[in-house]
């Protein structure tokens, strides 16, 4: 399918204008400001010796990273419940559990953490209605901690778990699940036994997809944390808008960007990203 | 599926428990955005729409709404003309020649974007986009070309290229062949991309929180500055809107891939 002669330069012209603008206004400024890591406030590796020195750093990335297998771990059981279920469903019902999931992919995520805020907060629905019906007596601490960073952080990740395991999911024959009841399986053997392991694809790829997503994650944990539980985003902006610590806000930036490319390159064998996205789109 | 096997209680159970954890928060805003109290609450003696009509008559509120529009837009023309023109490229060329530009079209998807707002807020300095509208269409319109690279190559997967070829052996040329044989056949995909790049713009907070301050002040980083600041009633109100208008931009992109399938 390869262009030849005039008419393929034509199609590489086509290309130029989303490549040129990637390279000059997407890939020059990261570049640009990663590579301040290394030569802020002096030249040299400085920045990085303070994963091993400094306390504030270490506390920010074993948070960062603890909230983020908490997130991964319950956005996969929660969306994997999901996806089973419209696997399984009629395709009346389908149409509803994918809107049910769609839905929430596109309402803006700072409507999103507003309403968690309205329902966790001290005077909040929860706490009122428990309040009012006596079951508490005095208000749960909700929200501007870890576990109001965990609700809204789930609740945002869900649909992006759902996604790329239904898309395996649909993949399975749905008469080997019928086969093997047949042959004297019980319900929960056919889960564990076939549905499962045909769907471990999917869960893995949804995990990377979740993870990557949660460790970079801005919106969410601020508002939700309070500003007291600081996930690496939040200290990232800190470093650079409050503290004018361009050195450290950029070195954390740069791990934070390894991590990623790190974490999809040892999976790369088992996601196909491209494939992912295509189904989100 | 044929209906010889369902879930068990147990998953269904979970499913439902999820659906509602997903649905019934943003549903909740509904009624407080109703609330006939001067405080974020639930209405307590009848619903009212005066936190409705203090956002609707505020001149903040309604300044920010039409600068995130105009912004989106400008940024989702950016995003389309030069996320089409690079699909059908790719999609012609080889697929070994262009994955290198693949790659790269992921990136912004991959990349979080305080890394790109941290960049940005170096980079625009010297340029003078500070604070600008070119900046943040510029940021937004950027960022949105992989949205459209993908809805515009899954069109295309379904054209068949011997059409493009035979319109150019019949002596059209390259741009002939895309205004009347490739253009019109992957409009659909067109569209749901614009739609995609037009929310990925309106919602984007991240980047506006570096890039700009006082004069270009758009929907998200007044909705921050609230959340942050003052909760009140009016904050519902606007979500509700928020809500509605995602969901008639959702609608209108179901009814184009209906269309274009039926």
């Amino acid at each position: 399918m390869t262009g030849t002669g005039r008419a393929g330069v034509g199609w590489w012209l086509l290309i130029l204008p989303a490549f040129a603008l990637l390279l000059a206004f997407y890939i020059a400024p990261i570049v640009q400001v990663l590579a301040i890591s290394v030569t802020d406030p002096e030249p040299g590796l400085g920045n990085y010796e303070r994963i091993f020195t400094s306390g504030a750093v270490q506390r920010v990335i074993l948070t960062t990273l603890r909230i983020c297998a908490i997130t991964t771990v319950l956005a996969l059981l929660l969306g994997y419940a999901i996806a089973y279920a419209i696997t399984l469903a009629s395709p009346r019902a389908r149409g509803w559990w994918v809107l049910a999931v769609l839905v929430p992919l596109w309402i803006s995520v700072l409507v999103r953490a507003f309403a968690w805020v309205t329902l966790l907060r001290r005077q909040g629905l929860v706490n009122n209605t428990l309040m009012n019906a006596g079951m508490i007596s005095e208000p749960l601490p909700l929200v501007w901690n870890e576990f109001g960073i965990i609700v809204g952080m789930v609740h945002y990740m869900v649909p992006f778990a759902v996604l790329p395991m239904l898309a395996s999911m649909r993949e399975i024959d749905p008469r080997l699940l019928a086969a093997a009841r047949g042959l004297g399986a019980t319900r929960f053997e056919v889960f564990r036994r076939v549905f499962l392991p045909l769907s471990m694809p999917g869960i893995i790829a949804a995990g990377v997809l979740v993870f990557i997503f949660s460790l970079g994650f801005y919106i969410t944990p601020a508002i939700l944390g309070g500003g007291k539980t600081l996930m690496v985003a939040e200290w990232i902006s800190l470093q650079i808008l409050d503290l004018i610590r361009w050195g450290l806000g950029t070195m954390m930036a740069t791990m934070l960007v390894v991590a990623i490319l790190v974490t999809l390159a040892v999976f790369s064998r088992v996601v196909d990203l491209r494939r992912i996205f295509g189904a989100g789109g | 599926m044929d209906g010889t096997y369902r879930p068990g209680t147990v998953g269904r159970g979970l499913a439902w428990a999820t659906a509602a954890y997903l649905v019934l928060p943003i549903l909740i805003i509904l009624p407080v955005a109703l609330t006939d109290q001067r405080y974020l609450s639930l209405p307590e003696d009848g619903i009212s729409f005066q936190h409705f009509r203090t956002v609707l008559t505020s001149p903040e509120w309604l300044g920010s709404i039409w600068q995130s529009f105009t912004i989106a837009v400008a940024a989702t023309v950016l995003s389309v003309t030069a996320g089409t023109l690079c699909a059908i490229g790719c999609w012609r060329i080889s697929r070994r020649a262009t994955e290198l530009i693949r790659v790269l079209m992921l990136l912004p998807l991959i990349i979080p974007s305080i890394v790109y707002a941290i960049g940005l807020y170096r980079y625009f300095g010297p340029l003078g986009l500070l604070d600008r509208f070119l900046g943040v269409v510029i940021a937004h319109g950027v960022t949105g070309i992989p949205y459209v690279v993908i809805t515009v190559s899954t069109a295309l997967a379904t054209f068949d290229p011997r059409l493009e070829q035979a319109a150019r052996g019949m002596g059209a040329s390259l741009s002939q062949t895309l205004r009347w044989v490739i253009l019109p056949r992957i409009a659909p995909g067109i569209f749901s991309g614009a739609i995609f790049a037009f929310i990925h713009s309106w919602d984007e907070l991240v980047m506006v929180l570096f890039i700009a301050s006082r004069d270009v002040f758009t929907l998200p980083r007044r909705i921050w500055d609230g959340i942050n600041e003052n909760l009140d009633p009016a904050m519902a109100a606007v979500a509700v809107l928020l809500i509605l208008f995602t969901l008639l931009l959702l609608m209108a992109d179901r009814a184009l891939r209906r269309r274009s399938e039926g």
